[in-house]
């Protein structure tokens, strides 16, 4: 029998450790033969702390949300014998929700301990670079990837045998390969979850690749926000070069020998753009090169080198293992594999998902996550982070592949879907996203410098009510210049969340700029509130909680708000219990 | 050396596979405007300035760091480029103060050359500029980060010298800036005053405050010299005004001339009329000095001294 902790970040924020604890205690206590391990993040981080249990015959039963008392009870109810009966055993739906999904990428997430080896490896861990070594020279491992079909999935969606070949193709001996583990998209974690819930399969992806492109040494740039991620890297690299897969002629066939070391990055989010990332790692500070020459010509030190991000190397011992076909037989004619995504925002279950590509928004978002919060209204999704754009209602049913994503003006990239409901400001979410990208412009080139900070600006005071006729063009003129001008990714997409938002929701532009009016209600500056004299009753609650005293009236008579006082907190709306306060 | 045949506005050229676009343009007498674009310093690309048409490809592409290819045909006039370079030089004067009036580098400010070029206006607007600070704390160099575009050229420049390496930049988006090292007055810093940085800004930031007030370009007259210093001879130019000479600057720093303070004030006391004071730095201060000291010949005096009064007694 075996109980296991779902210990990834979201399982230790909801309380996993306590939760890992109190089972080790209980089952001390018990005396039941109970083993007791740990796991990475199954995706399903609404329901943290997740606890599996297996019995001697190998079934298995989930239990969510496990706090203390759920948590005693559990071992309680596994020494009478009676788990079912579980208050706290996942829910059919929600097992259906993971049952919709492909799990390629995210294979052992949530399911092998990250911090033993061993179990790895007995799920067919370390099979696939022992193939490519034995049986395949590194041109076969390229076709391979070939005909898998995978495509970079960092973002840009690039073929990845294609990055592999120029790399391999470059003249010079020395040649690098690099992790690009920076992930910093608002609302993505898809990285994440693989770092800390399989590092090993980010290890044999990246000793393959270093085979296929003939470089034997790897970097793993990772950010240093995620310690755990590091820790686990660290560990399962201590590991693999226990076992002879790092720093050792592989297999013993005099062929190839791999290092690997972590660079932890400083907290600039352009140094997920490659070439920024390439500087950063050199020392220097994190802004991008002009490309041509790319990184596979001239990369680390001058060096051909190949980036490519976490997940795209967690497919590549699926691909070797299994081959190309079996990849490339899930997916679309374009897109092949899955993608994996995380849900944030407005959504009922929230988390991290692995579909097969060609599945529609919408199945994804309602199927699978459940459908929009609260029962609201779905209005828009933000696909591809502040690079990417927003996707409303009317493209629900586009299927997700890189080229309808594109055609809507959003991007795949590298898997964050934040989900906004009726009750979402467009000109606000697009201020959010430009305000980030304006805050992390590394202050290179100027269109990126000088020009998100207009855009900025521009939106800013659209939302506050000093919006003029002719904002919505320059903005316009303004955003697709700093697309094309640009020196860097960052820059050339940083635009695309306003010409997104513009595009799909113009009359929430104009409504903000016309009418001075807000119609989600959300900017501040453009709300005004009022109290309907036929529906107060003169309590004073408002009154009293009005935090800048600018409702008056005397007790058992209407009550007014003076609008030069009011600051528009909506703390009357909030406390008013016969509706009597408005808000316009 | 392969070369390669490519077409810029219509004219043939024929160069070497190596050249960039913007130096094969400039070898069929065609300029590319660029900010931060400088043949003897490392290619960055951040100005924007030099971005070009290339047929069948839907991008702009910096001329300063796109290699040639054989048969690429260049535009650097198209309708697109010229409206990406007015966004651009309008993006820099909507954070630049209009201050070209009484500028020192009026006249010769790359800035003012290509606003001009492309009928670019500065424009009021209650958006936001860089803070104004000017430091004043050097008697050689002033620094004037309200006037500074982020052309990387100073930090390039002050990198070339080994044990220099004083610049550098500080923050980030909008608000970065050019620091002497961590972010001191020039006077704090390791700044040697050699005055490289001057010579190669496009714009009023970094100035010769020795020059300032005294001559602007169409002043006076420009004569070169080679400074006899050392044997690297650097350049340098007087600068005279109504027959007096006023001024003396450094020109560009040219391989193996690194350009040094003792030169520099060698130059002007050589050269000028009317030498002002010089200064040197002493534990992190600028403290008035004689010229005999300023120029490290006290001990070549006092010698020269008593030889002659050594000879003075042989008589």
């Amino acid at each position: 029998m075996k109980l296991i902790v779902g210990q990834g970040s979201c399982g230790i924020a909801a309380g996993a450790s306590k939760a890992y604890k109190i089972l080790e205690e209980e089952i001390k206590n018990s005396g039941a033969n109970i083993k007791l391990g740990s796991t990475g993040c199954i995706g399903m981080c609404y329901l943290e702390p997740i606890v599996d249990f297996i019995d001697d015959d190998g079934k298995k039963t989930t239990f969510v949300k496990v706090d203390e008392e759920i948590a005693k009870q559990i071992v309680k109810d596994i020494v009478a014998s009676k788990v079912d009966s579980n208050e706290n055993v996942i829910s059919d739906e929600d097992k259906e929700a993971l049952a919709k999904q492909k799990r390629i990428s995210l294979r052992n997430c949530g399911i092998i301990d990250p911090e033993n080896i061993d179990e790895y490896i007995e799920s067919g861990g370390y099979k696939a670079i022992e193939r490519c070594i034995k049986e395949m020279t590194p041109e076969e491992v390229i076709e391979e990837v070939k005909v898998s079909g995978l495509r970079g999935r960092g973002g840009a969606g690039f073929p990845t045998w294609f990055k592999f070949n120029a790399a391999r193709q470059s003249p010079g001996t020395e040649k690098y390969l690099v992790c690009n583990a920076d992930e910093g998209d608002p609302g993505a974690f898809m990285d994440r979850s693989v770092l800390e819930g399989d590092p090993h399969a980010l290890i044999e992806g990246m000793i393959i690749a270093g085979y296929a492109i003939g470089a034997s040494e790897g970097i793993i740039y990772v950010r240093a926000e995620y310690p755990l991620a590091i820790k686990r890297l660290n560990i399962a690299m201590a590991q693999a070069e226990e076992r002879g897969y790092l720093n050792k002629d592989l297999f013993g066939e005099g062929k190839f020998k791999f290092s690997l070391r972590i660079k932890a990055g400083a907290g600039a989010f352009v140094c997920g753009e490659e070439t920024a990332l390439l500087e950063s790692l050199e020392g220097n500070r994190g802004t991008p090169r002009p490309k041509p020459p790319f990184p596979a010509q001239k990369g680390y030190w001058g060096k051909p080198t190949n980036i490519n991000n976490v997940e795209t190397f967690a497919n590549v011992p699926f691909i070797l293992a299994n081959g190309g076909d079996a990849f490339a037989a899930v997916g679309t004619e374009d897109s092949k594999g899955t993608k994996v995504f995380a849900l944030a925002g407005k959504i009922k279950k929230g988390g991290l998902v692995e579909v097969p590509m060609g599945m529609t928004i919408r199945e994804i978002i309602f199927g699978i996550g459940g459908g929009i919060a609260e029962d609201k209204g779905f209005k828009a999704v933000q696909m591809g982070g502040p690079s990417g754009g927003c996707i409303p209602a009317e493209f629900l049913d586009i299927p997700v592949d890189y080229a309808s994503i594109t055609k809507t003006g959003a991007i795949m990239g590298s898997g964050g879907m934040v989900v906004m409901d009726e009750t979402t400001c467009m000109v606000d979410m697009a201020k959010f996203f430009l305000d980030f990208t304006c805050k992390e412009s590394c202050g290179k080139c100027t269109p990126c410098r000088e020009g998100t900070k207009r855009m900025l600006e521009m939106l800013e005071k659209i939302t506050e009510g000093k919006g003029e006729p002719g904002d919505i063009e320059k903005l316009e003129e303004l955003g697709k210049f700093i697309n094309s001008a640009s020196l860097c990714g960052l820059g050339q997409t940083a635009s695309n969340p306003v010409l997104t938002t513009i595009r799909y929701f113009r009359d929430e532009y104009e409504a903000h700029i016309n009418d001075k009016k807000c119609p989600a209600k959300q900017c501040k500056a453009l709300l005004t509130y009022t109290i309907d004299p036929e529906k107060c009753t003169g309590c004073t609650i408002c009154a009293r909680n009005c935090p800048v005293e600018a409702i008056t009236g005397t007790l058992k008579e209407p009550h007014k708000i003076n609008p030069d006082i009011c600051i528009k907190c909506g703390k009357c709306y909030e406390v008013c219990r016969f509706g009597a306060v408005s808000v316009e | 050396m392969r070369y390669v045949t490519l077409t810029i506005d219509g004219k043939k050229a024929v160069v070497p596979a190596s050249y960039t676009i913007l130096q094969a343009a400039e070898e069929v007498g065609i300029e590319i405007p660029a900010l931060c674009y400088d043949p003897d310093l490392e290619i960055v690309g951040a100005c924007r300035l030099c971005l070009v048409e290339i047929e069948g490809n839907p991008k702009l592409h910096t001329s300063c760091s796109m290699a040639v290819t054989d048969g690429m045909v260049v535009h650097t006039e198209s309708e697109k480029v010229v409206h990406a370079r007015k966004m651009v030089l309008q993006l820099l004067l909507d954070n630049h103060p209009n201050d070209c009036l009484t500028c020192q580098k009026a006249g010769e400010c790359l800035l003012q050359k290509y606003a001009y070029m492309y009928d670019v206006k500065f424009r009021e607007h209650d958006g936001a500029y860089k803070p104004e600070y000017t430091d004043t704390s050097s008697p050689y160099i002033l620094k004037d980060e309200a006037k500074c575009i982020l052309c990387h050229k100073c930090v390039r420049i002050c990198e070339q010298v080994a044990d220099r390496q004083v610049l550098t930049f500080a923050n980030r988006g909008f608000e970065t800036k050019v620091a002497f090292d961590a972010d001191m007055s020039i006077e704090e810093s390791s700044c040697v005053s050699c005055n490289r940085c001057v010579t190669i800004c496009p714009v009023g930031a970094l100035l010769d405050k020795r020059l300032m007030g005294k001559t602007r370009i169409w002043d006076g007259e420009v004569t070169e010299f080679k400074c006899k210093s050392c044997e690297y001879g650097c350049d340098f130019e007087v600068l005279s005004k109504n027959g007096k000479n006023v001024a003396v600057r450094a020109k560009s720093p040219g391989e193996g001339r690194p350009l040094c303070l003792k030169g520099r004030l060698t130059s002007e006391f050589l050269n000028l009329d009317d030498p002002e004071t010089p200064y040197i730095k002493e534990d992190g201060k600028f403290i008035e000095a004689s010229w005999e000291k300023a120029l490290e010949i006290e001990g070549i005096l006092d010698k020269l001294d008593k030889m002659d009064s050594k000879d003075a007694e042989q008589c």
